[in-house]
């Protein structure tokens, strides 16, 4: 039975090692955490990460700016259009080139689409990992809408792809706007339904409430962006303090919480999503006329320097960082993920707290495992 | 009522004196039990094979889904073709288990839920043992299945597993209480333990109508309670699936997987038919008070598709609680038990003495 | 007493939104006709994908057996995978000249992560996505494939160009 006793550096006798994941149905994926208990309180998180490290930053030193963007999609796959937004609105101010009114409408409308579709996905898992099955059906069929949206215009459901640098793909679908606009009434019915099956129910009141807190500061010095960081009080968000696309254009508020505990993370994405459908109907029939991408070089090649351009994804801020030798390809290319920042912080957060709070802390930082890894 | 023709007792003697004439006693007693024990096993297997069944359907229809459709008419051979893949899958050994007990665990949870059917009365003389303290022996041997649990949970060497099994056991111990105290507030009502008698005492009408408030709470408690003691959710905390995987039987594969499988839900059926017996009148047709006729078409329909209706019933509104909440933590769940049911039930019980006493209910 | 009506509060109120989320469930199992589900080998005559879909990388032949790909290979060199192999061939024509023809237009599926670069880009609008999206093969070999078909030439009068983007 020796063999059974794990030591090492920094376990301590009467330690309960668990290791959970990387298969585990609670992490969402290939994610490893190492959780020191003591009965079923969690004393410390070490959180392993790079069972899913593609090396995607490397990738991109060796592919143009237009072949590097279908690489984004696939890092954090539920915000894929943000991230491929990232990448488009860093080569299209470094080449200085103004993107007509068209691009930036319908970019911003497919961006909250994305952030309504991303929110829902995470609402119907966190019901999961609390262990309310029913809210996960829920959430994809509302989903569902969402992504034919996607695909009647895009061509694909997840990763799209859809924007170049200097525009987009292809013009929007003729369907669109009715599609978007059904959906809107759609979801306006939807979603109170969340409120009274999840966020009113009392056993997740006890369940997320004053559980895994965060301190403004230590959500600052984390990192923490995004819903998980706005919980805590810190106004990250991106959309309204340094607006790109459309966002100036359109009037919406920041969700904005103090305590940081689960519930207010949770409460967050759900009061995000009003405020999705709300820039939605901002947008949807106002999308001025004109072209959809301006005519681009066929090869573009970046002055020499460094930029650096960020937009809020579905989880936080996503960054981008190149620094060009004025090659067609990236000599460095870095990416900022939220989640990584996020995760970074769950020892923080969940260290005195039960195993059962672990998984809904981490339930409601909405990890995609894919982009912490890269 | 002068002649029920469902009545199955003298049927039953007639069987009984059958054997006896023509069999030693002690053959006549090994073939009785033998009759008896193969008509369980079937019901058992077929019970629980539907369960499972009615379980997905009841699901996916609240989830917005058809549910199993492939196999057979609706999907209805679904159960089977998932238990016959069972039953041909590989017994996955443990190396680092206690084998022994690893290999005891399925039976004794099965073997448990198995022998509080024997004391349930399904219909008039459909009733293996009378016993005359009925109540408090299915109460006793329903709880056994926690020690199946409880060495499930450690004899798999997973730490998983542990956790599952503690937590159980914490669960079962404290929520005994409630169903203990919430079956006594009926005990009080009928004046017996016998659960033949308490039926009988339901003919003009079920407790949980002539018993009023007193009786809807215990109801209520004692659906809460249950759940929590057959581990369903929202009190599947001893194996629940996003923190442990799958608890005290993460380790387990092919049959023994399905004995807790089944166990699980034959416990489902087993707290469903307590609680018709003691609060909707077990087999007993609806009957109200002076409406005859009425009376009389209700009496057609055959005791034992009362009680199954009833039954039935019940077992949904458990699904239904399952599909809905999410799972709570261990401290909320004994947080629940000793501040909220226990003193609740303390008080139903003396409401409840106090309504026998001054005759106030029906 | 307080204490006790702050007790109760919370029970009943407890219970009420417990209720509340019961009240959805019970409507949605009530109600049928809310099933979403699609099922899917039954339908398959009904389905129709999106034509923008992007199922796979074909090229359109007409009714000659002809095809518009003039195998400059731009398609090639802008994959970012390396899905594409454009494979040409001289050919001597009547005239004495020779000319660059396609030979094998190799496309591999296993390895395409459907960019749409390749489409965006041909000059010719030689290659489509089709909107088929059955996949699965048991063999991976089966995912290489050759879109051009056998016997095929390239479409004479190929006029007007596509403006690269």
């Amino acid at each position: 039975m020796e063999d059974l006793i794990i030591t090492g550096p920094g376990i301590q006798d009467e330690e309960y090692i668990v290791n959970m994941g990387p298969q585990h149905p609670s992490t969402h994926g290939v994610l490893r955490l190492k959780i020191a208990l003591k009965g079923e309180t969690v004393e410390r998180i070490e959180p392993h990460c790079g069972y899913i490290h593609r090396g995607i930053e490397k990738m991109c030193e060796r592919l143009t700016y237009q072949q590097m963007i279908h690489l984004t999609d696939r890092m954090d796959y539920l915000s894929a259009h943000i991230n491929n937004e990232a990448v488009c609105l860093l080569v299209e101010n470094a080449l200085q080139i103004e993107v007509p009114e068209r691009v930036k409408y319908i970019r911003t409308i497919l961006d909250e689409l994305t952030r309504l579709a991303s929110h829902e996905l995470w609402w119907c898992a966190f019901g999961m990992d609390l262990g309310a099955l029913t809210t996960y059906f829920y959430g994809l069929r509302d989903r569902e809408p969402i992504l034919d949206i996607f695909e009647e215009t895009t061509g694909a459901r997840l990763l799209q792809s859809f924007n170049v640098p200097g525009g987009l793909m292809n013009d929007i679908h003729p369907n669109f706007q009715k599609r978007v606009k059904e959906y809107i009434t759609y979801f306006r019915k939807k979603l109170p339904e969340y409120d009274e099956l999840l966020t009113g129910n009392v056993i997740l009141q006890e369940r997320t409430r004053d559980v895994g807190n965060l301190s403004l500061e230590d959500a600052i010095s984390w990192g923490v962006t995004g819903p998980s960081g706005r919980a805590s009080g810190f106004a990250c968000d991106v959309r309204k303090h340094h607006p790109y696309s459309a966002y100036d254009k359109v009037d919406f508020n920041e969700i904005l919480y103090t305590k940081g505990d689960s519930f207010h993370r949770y409460d967050a994405r759900v009061r995000e999503m009003w405020e999705s459908l709300k820039i939605l109907e901002q947008l949807i029939d106002n999308i001025p006329e004109g072209d959809y991408a301006v005519k681009m070089k066929p090869i573009i090649r970046l002055p020499e320097g460094e930029y650096y351009q960020r937009v809020e994804a579905c989880r936080g801020e996503f960054g981008v960082y190149i620094l060009s030798t004025g090659d067609k390809w990236p000599y460095r290319a870095k990416f900022r993920s939220p989640n990584f920042s996020n995760l970074s912080a769950i020892n923080k957060m969940a260290a005195g707290f039960k195993i059962a709070d672990l998984v809904a802390i981490g339930g409601s930082l909405d990890l995609v495992i894919p982009d912490i890894d890269r | 009522m002068a002649f029920n023709i469902y009545d199955l007792t003298s049927f039953n003697q007639s069987i009984d004196k059958f054997l006896y004439d023509n069999l030693p006693s002690f053959w006549a007693m090994i073939v009785e039990m033998t009759i008896i024990g193969v008509a369980f096993l079937l019901f058992y297997a077929v019970i629980g094979l539907f369960l499972v069944y009615a379980e997905r359907k009841v699901c996916a229809f609240i989830q917005n889904r058809v549910g199993p459709n492939r196999v057979g008419p609706y999907g209805i051979f679904q159960t089977i073709a998932d238990f016959i893949k069972l039953l041909m899958k590989e017994i996955i050994p443990i190396r680092k288990a206690d084998q022994f007990l690893f290999n005891l665990a399925p039976f004794i949870v099965i073997i448990a839920s198995f022998m509080a059917i024997a004391a349930i009365p399904f219909g008039l003389g459909l009733h293996a043992i009378d016993l005359n303290i009925g109540i408090f022996y299915v109460m006793a041997v329903s709880s056994l299945g926690v020690i199946g649990v409880l060495l499930a949970g450690w004899s798999s060497n997973n730490k998983y597993s542990l956790i599952g099994a503690m937590r159980s056991g914490a669960q079962i111990v404290s929520y005994e209480l409630s169903v203990g105290l919430s079956m006594v507030t009926i005990v009080v009502l009928a004046g017996s333990m016998q659960l033949s008698e308490i039926v009988e005492a339901q003919r003009n009408g079920w407790f949980i109508f002539t018993g009023h408030v007193p009786a809807f709470i215990a109801f209520i408690i004692f659906m809460i309670a249950s759940t929590a003691e057959t581990n369903r959710g929202p009190f599947d905390l001893a194996e629940a699936e996003s923190e442990l995987t799958a608890g005290f039987h993460t380790e387990y594969s092919g049959i023994k997987f399905a004995f807790f499988f089944l166990a699980e839900y034959m416990n489902m059926f087993i707290v469903a038919s307590i609680a018709t017996t003691l609060f909707w009148g077990g087999w007993m047709p609806l009957h109200i008070g002076g409406w005859e006729g009425f009376n009389h078409v209700m009496d057609i329909i055959p005791p034992f598709f009362w009680y199954m209706g009833k039954t039935l019933v019940v077992i949904f509104l458990m699904m239904w609680f399952k599909w809905t909440f999410p799972r709570l933590r261990i401290d909320q769940l004994l947080k629940l038990e000793w501040k909220y049911l226990l003193p609740v039930n303390l008080f139903n019980l003396i409401l409840m003495a106090l309504v026998v006493l001054m005759k106030w209910h029906f | 007493m307080n204490a006790i009506i702050n007790y109760l509060k919370e029970l009943f109120g407890g219970i009420k939104t417990l209720l509340t989320g019961m009240s959805v469930t019970g409507y949605y199992f009530v109600h049928p006709k809310a099933i979403i589900t699609q099922q899917y080998p039954e339908n398959r005559k009904t389905l129709k994908m999106f034509d923008r879909f992007k199922g796979e990388v074909t090229m359109p032949h007409d009714e000659n057996n002809q095809h518009k790909c003039t195998a400059c290979s731009i398609c090639e060199i802008n994959c970012p995978n390396g899905s594409i192999e454009v494979i040409s061939k001289q050919v001597e024509k009547e005239d004495g000249k020779t000319k660059k023809e396609l030979d094998i237009y190799k496309y591999h599926l296993d390895m395409c992560t459907f960019c749409g670069i390749c489409i965006k880009v041909c000059p010719q609008d030689a290659i489509i996505f089709s909107q088929g999206f059955e996949h699965a093969v048991f063999n991976k070999a089966k995912l290489i494939k050759t879109l051009n078909k056998p016997g095929s030439s390239l479409k004479e009068k190929v006029k007007e160009v596509k403006e690269v983007i």
